[in-house]
């Protein structure tokens, strides 16, 4: 690849942060909905990133990372093109949402420390309650909910989304998502 | 729209109220449970069908209103989340459950147009099998005393106008107004309106602690991050009612004398974070946020902040220094926040169901909020029904109100695990979540309240009550609590971090056949250590489940421990494996699955399972047609 758009790609990606810090006014109190933002855009939080957000609010990088591993929400691991969330709330446990967990497991090849599947695709992640509990057991896919989840339903679900890949496959496939830790840092 | 726009809007609601309640409206309840089971699709097809019925359809709020007028909308959460979708059509008050696009058109002819209920979509009581027309003969309705969220299943939660028309912001312009803060203050003191988050603590007493204070910055944070698991009554209020809890802050910013609010709602709950922030939009768009509310002269902002899950933020100092951009950690109190919190400066932080109280208190005064309710618990308080039960849900009851009516009548009894009606197998409710405690048969004449729950070593806590049936093991429920305590814990105290810790692998020897004579009386001691050695509500509470359980279920630990036996057969480690010799006929299709080669028996006589071989993984009992198969 030739080295001209390699930097421009580079100056474009930082130029999102940029634009976050901008709208939150480069403000250190503003740490939370910053880094929520940047996950938004990266789906997770790039080590190069974090420092990047360190040094321009003028905050220890330690106070960075301190922030994004405190909070489950972020991310310092890029995530599977799609999120499936298993809620493991009360209601829904009694109601057996953990062998929907193990089967999604034992399908994607994840586990509880490796939840993003080998081909990228799926990131699976248990959440201690979606508030959904009339429909439980709950299954979230891309923010797409789904109650009174089976392990049969939810492998029913997965293949239904690898199919619909599988078709769309030669068209646009993550083209607006950066690749796996790519992010360089840039001065 | 200036703020003067605003009040000719508040000024017309007397007479808005009058064409509302003639107007004939479909509305389809919005909240997240129906919009997952495809509320928006029907909501779609209603648009359709309507349109084509020769029905004029009004899809925004207008003051007048013809005969042959219907309005379609879409409201918060109703509460009754298992049978949705869920349509009511009132004046003539039909609640349709389950609703599929499908049978749009049906209501549409018969119901709209024709005048007649469409019984096969009606709701039919499982333990009476009496089908219900609407609210009034429902169970699950009749028996509650909603007030909180009445408006919840009839206001469309994304329509300013129609809250403002229903009275909305009345008590907010009333506070702004006519009364002074010391005012406001007395009448929520005497209201004894508690906080509905937990901890019970007097509100009034709260932003009184707050007025007092000299300021020139003071900040109103209202707590909408409902981390229990179980839990979703403050998702139901910002979803379905989002300006009751604008209007809760307005008037809790007058009372301490604060111009800025902020909502910290939990990540979890993308469409109340959505509501809220539209709510907020909308507001401020009406001159009802902004630089002169209601032509006072005050001003008062509200901004909206997702949180970034952490269950430990829930608490008064860790969303403090959350909301500063921190990790969310607790700080010692004193200093409360009411004297020095947010960016050191006097803070309230009101859960959301208390502030939607609070409106209701300046306008209906505090008479009508005592006549519900016990004497130190006055009011009414919303609990999330959950667990195996008929029918899982919001409840809105009036403290006192005994756990028999809610499991039993309002939930409609105890299921087994596929939703099935059972006769008795009631075994525990757990109320209040990792802080709580566990209810037993013995106390379903419990009247429900601050005081009576500690007594029995449980709490309100937010309001989750989980109902669990015989087949629920109540060591795996402690386990299941205390790994979520453990996970949560912030790591500051180190009996909170460690204890738990130690406590959940206590538990696991307990679960994995491990335990011993002594386990039980560490389990105690620690669980005590933990209470005493932590510095915030989550530690102080996290070995609730544990000692509650320990306290009603000893018999259980013990079986586990001594027998090495599960009751309910959830502890898979402790399972022996067994051949049912009156199912098994001897086939042989056990012996053919099984990897290990344990099962051995002759043709057309009952096999035996060699425990020593068995690796337990269950290949016998799912080739087994008969279910002879017995622990595996």
């Amino acid at each position: 690849m030739a080295a001209a758009p390699v930097a421009f790609d580079r100056a474009r990606k930082f130029e999102k942060v940029c634009g976050i810090l901008e709208r939150y006014g480069y403000r250190p109190s503003g740490l939370i909905p910053i880094l929520q933002a940047i996950q938004h855009v990266y789906q997770y939080l790039p080590e190069e990133v974090l420092t990047y957000v360190a040094t321009s609010l003028d905050v220890p990088p330690a106070r960075v990372f301190g922030v994004a591993t405190f909070y489950a929400h972020f991310a310092l691991e890029p995530k599977g093109k799609h999120v499936i969330r298993i809620c493991d709330g009360t209601a829904c446990h009694v109601k057996h949402s953990l062998p929907v967990l193990n089967a999604l497991h034992e399908k994607l090849g994840t586990s509880e420390k490796k939840t993003t599947s080998g081909d990228m695709l799926f990131t699976v992640e248990t959440v201690a309650c979606l508030g959904a509990c009339g429909l439980a057991p709950v299954v979230v896919i891309d923010e797409q909910v789904y109650g009174g989840m089976t392990p049969e339903r939810a492998l029913a679900l997965i293949d239904e989304i690898k199919t619909n890949e599988n078709t769309s496959d030669l068209g646009s496939s993550s083209a607006d998502m950066p690749a796996n830790g790519e992010i360089l840092h840039v001065q | 729209m200036s703020s003067s726009d605003g009040l000719v809007v508040l000024n017309q609601q007397a007479n808005g109220i009058a064409t509302l309640s003639q107007l004939r409206r479909v509305i389809l309840c919005a909240g997240t449970g129906c919009m997952a089971n495809g509320a928006m699709k029907v909501f779609e097809q209603f648009k359709r069908e309507m349109a084509g019925s020769g029905l004029n359809v009004i899809l925004e709020l207008r003051a007048e209103g013809g005969d042959h007028d219907v309005r379609l909308s879409k409201s918060g959460c109703q509460g009754f989340c298992q049978m949705g979708p869920l349509v009511s059509v009132v004046p003539d008050g039909i609640l349709y459950t389950k609703v599929r696009p499908e049978d749009v058109a049906e209501i549409v002819q018969q119901t709209l147009v024709a005048g007649q209920t469409v019984d096969r979509l009606l709701y039919k009581d499982p333990a009476t099998r009496k089908t219900c027309r609407g609210l009034e003969d429902n169970p699950f309705y009749a028996r509650q005393n909603r007030l909180v969220l009445r408006e919840c299943g009839f206001l469309d939660p994304e329509d300013i106008h129609e809250f403002i028309q229903h009275g909305g912001y009345s008590a907010a312009k009333k506070a702004f107004l006519e009364m002074s803060p010391e005012e406001i203050c007395k009448k929520v003191t005497e209201s004894g309106l508690r906080g509905r988050g937990g901890g019970g603590f007097p509100t009034g007493r709260k932003w009184e602690a707050a007025r007092v204070q000299k300021a020139t910055k003071k900040y109103v944070i209202c707590n909408g991050d409902e981390g229990d698991p179980g839990a979703f009554m403050n998702r139901s209020v910002m979803e379905g009612n989002p300006h009751s809890v604008i209007e809760g802050i307005l008037i809790a910013a007058r009372a301490i004398g604060a111009n800025e609010g902020l909502v910290y709602v939990r990540a979890e709950y993308p469409l109340a974070v959505e509501r809220m922030r539209r709510a907020v939009a909308d507001a401020e768009r009406e001159g009802i946020l902004g630089d002169n509310v209601f032509g006072s002269g005050l001003s008062m902002k509200c901004d909206v902040m997702e949180g970034a899950g952490a269950f430990v933020c829930g608490e008064e100092t860790a969303m403090i220094a959350s909301i500063e951009g921190r990790r969310g950690m607790p700080s010692p109190k004193p200093p409360f926040p009411a004297q020095s919190g947010l960016w050191g400066k006097p803070t309230i932080i009101n859960n959301v169901e208390t502030l939607a109280h609070v409106s209701r208190i300046l306008n209906q005064g505090t008479e009508a909020f005592h006549s519900v309710g016990t004497k130190d618990s006055p009011g009414t308080k919303t609990f999330a029904l959950t667990g195996h039960v008929a029918n899982t849900g919001l409840v809105e009851v009036p403290f006192g109100t005994t756990l028999r009516e809610i499991v039993l009548n309002i939930g409609g009894g105890v299921t087994d695990d596929y939703g099935k009606l059972l006769k008795s197998g009631f075994k525990a409710v757990q109320i209040g979540g990792p802080s709580g405690g566990c209810l037993t048969p013995d106390h379903l004449d419990l009247p429900l309240a601050y005081e009576s729950l500690r007594s029995v070593g449980a709490m309100v806590g937010s309001g989750g009550l989980v109902v669990m049936n015989e087949r629920t093991c109540m060591v795996s429920i402690a386990r299941f609590f205390m790994e979520f305590t453990q996970r949560e814990s912030c790591g500051k105290c180190v009996l909170c971090r460690e204890g738990t810790k130690q406590l959940l692998a206590l538990l696991d020897d307990v679960i994995e056949g491990r335990a011993d004579a002594g386990t039980l009386d560490l389990l105690e001691k620690l669980g005590r250590a933990v209470q005493v050695g932590s510095l915030c509500g989550l530690g102080k509470t996290a070995p609730n489940p544990v000692l509650s359980t320990l306290r009603y279920f000893r018999r259980e630990y013990e079986e586990h421990i001594f027998e090495k036996r599960c009751r309910t057969g959830r502890c898979k480690a402790l399972l022996r494996p067994e051949i049912n010799e009156e199912r098994c006929k001897g086939c042989g299709v056990c012996i053919k699955a099984c990897p290990t080669g344990a099962i051995t028996g002759e043709k057309k006589k009952p096999h035996r399972i060699d425990p020593e071989l068995c690796i337990k993984c269950g290949a016998c009992a799912t080739a087994c047609k008969l279910h002879a198969v017995e622990g595996v």
